[in-house]
C-alpha cells in the first residue's frame, strides 16, 4: 500500500497531452468510409453531428456533440490547466471549482462508448457494403487506453491536498 | 452495545460532495470553502428527485422502443424503418449473435434494470425496510455505473446517418424513438446520480 502514487502529477500530464494529440487525429480526420454501387463517403465525428441536425434531430446532435467532442475536451484541458501550475506549486483561479466540476462531469464524457458504437455499425454496414477504416479509428481506439491511463494516474487526494494547503495561506512544505 | 463507527453526520460534520473536505454542520447550505459546491448534509431532495426522474423515464421507455429509432431507404424498395429490438433481431437472423447481445443488453436490458433497482431502491427506503443494506449499496453501484453505456445506440444512429449516404442508392434517417432514447438515457442517468445512498446507512442508525 502507498499512500499516493509515485510520479501522479507526471504521469497524468502525459497522458493528458498524449489524449489531446490523440483527440484532435480523432476529431478532424475519417473513421470509416464506406463504398457501394460506386459512390463512395465518409465520415467523422462532427459529419455525424451535422447530418442530424439537417434531419431536424438537432436535439441529438446536441447530445452527442456535448458528450463526445466538448466534454471530453473540457476534461483534457481542465486538468492541464490545474495540474501544469501545480507541478511548480502554483494554483490559477478558479481552479479548485473546475477541479470539482472535472469529477462531477466525467461519467459524461463518453468517448469510449462512442467507439463501441463505431463497431457495432462497422458490423451493421458490412454486408452491405465495403467498409474502410479510416485513421480517426485508430486514433479512437488509443485515445480511450489514454483517457482511461489518465484518470487511473491521477490522484485526487493529492491535488485536494494541494488546495486545501494553499487555502491556508501556507506553501506546500513539499512539491507534489 | 456501541459498535456504530462514527459518521460525519453523529459528528456534526457535512462531507463536501465533491471534494470531501468535512465543514461543521452549521456552514450547510453555504458554499464549501474548498471547491465552491454547495454544502448539504444529504443531497438535497434526494428521493422526490429520484422518483421523478425514475417515473419520466418509464413513460420514455415505451416510445424509446416502439417508434422507430432509424428509417432506411433503398433504391427500389419502400422506406424500412427499425426499433431497437428489430435491430436486435436483424443481428440474431444475419449470425452476429454478438452484437445483437450487446445491443439488447445496451439499449433494452440495462434501462429497463436500472429503473427497476432505482424503484425498488426507493421504495425500500419509504417503506423503511432494512434489509441487507451492503447489497442495496451495491446494487446502487452498479445503476451508477453501468448506465452510460446504453448511448450506444444513439451513437450507431449518428454513425449511420452520416455515412449511409449514396445518394439515390442507400439513405438512413433517424426516427422519433432516436430522440426519446437519447432522452431516456440521459434521465436515468441524472436519476441514478440523484439517489444518495447515504440515506440507507441513515435509516439503519435510526431504527438501531
Amino acid at each position: 500500500m502507498r499512500r499516493t502514487q509515485t510520479n501522479s502529477l507526471d504521469r497524468t500530464i502525459a497522458w493528458v497531452i498524449a489524449g489531446l494529440i490523440l483527440y484532435l487525429v480523432a476529431v478532424y480526420f475519417p473513421f470509416l468510409a464506406m463504398q457501394s454501387h460506386g459512390i463512395a463517403n465518409e465520415t467523422a465525428l462532427i459529419s455525424g453531428i451535422v447530418a442530424l441536425y439537417q434531419q431536424g434531430m438537432g436535439v441529438m446532435g446536441l447530445v452527442v456533440l456535448l458528450t463526445c467532442l466538448i466534454l471530453p475536451l473540457f476534461t483534457m484541458l481542465s486538468l492541464l490547466y490545474i495540474l501544469l501550475p501545480l507541478r511548480v506549486g502554483l494554483r490559477l483561479p478558479r481552479a479548485a471549482w473546475l477541479f470539482a466540476w472535472n469529477q462531477r462531469l466525467r461519467p459524461w464524457g463518453m468517448m469510449e462508448v462512442y467507439m463501441l458504437g463505431i463497431l457495432v455499425s462497422m458490423v451493421k454496414l458490412a454486408k452491405l457494403a465495403r467498409i474502410i477504416p479510416g485513421p480517426a479509428l485508430y486514433a479512437f481506439i488509443a485515445l480511450i487506453f489514454v483517457l482511461a491511463a489518465a484518470s487511473v494516474s491521477l490522484d485526487n487526494h493529492l491535488v485536494w491536498d494541494f488546495f486545501q494547503s494553499s487555502m491556508m495561506g501556507d506553501t506546500p512544505d513539499k512539491q507534489p | 452495545m456501541n459498535t456504530l463507527p462514527l459518521t460525519a453526520r453523529h459528528a456534526n460534520l457535512i462531507s463536501c460532495q465533491s471534494c470531501h473536505l468535512l465543514s461543521p454542520a452549521s456552514a450547510e447550505s453555504t458554499p464549501c470553502p474548498r471547491c465552491g459546491r454547495h454544502l448539504a448534509l444529504r443531497k438535497v431532495n434526494s428521493l422526490t428527485r429520484c422518483w421523478a426522474l425514475v417515473l419520466s423515464s418509464f413513460i420514455l421507455y415505451l416510445p424509446a422502443n416502439l417508434l422507430p429509432i432509424t428509417i432506411t431507404t433503398t433504391f427500389g424498395r419502400p422506406a424500412h424503418s427499425d426499433t431497437i429490438m428489430s435491430g436486435v433481431i436483424y443481428f440474431l437472423q444475419s449470425g452476429s449473435w454478438h452484437i445483437a447481445l450487446v445491443i439488447f443488453v445496451a439499449s433494452i436490458f440495462v434501462p429497463l434494470m436500472k429503473l427497476i433497482l432505482l424503484t425498488f431502491l426507493l421504495a425500500s427506503l419509504q417503506l423503511g425496510w432494512r434489509w441487507r443494506p451492503l447489497e442495496r449499496t451495491r446494487l446502487y453501484r452498479l445503476t451508477e455505473v453501468v448506465g452510460r453505456w446504453s448511448m450506444v445506440d444513439v451513437y450507431v444512429v449518428t454513425i449511420l446517418v452520416a455515412l449511409v449516404k449514396l445518394g439515390a442508392w442507400a439513405k438512413v434517417e433517424a426516427g422519433p424513438g432516436a430522440i426519446y432514447f437519447s432522452a431516456l438515457v440521459i434521465l436515468t442517468m441524472l436519476a441514478a446520480e440523484s439517489f444518495d445512498p447515504r440515506l440507507i446507512w441513515d435509516q439503519m442508525e435510526e431504527q438501531q
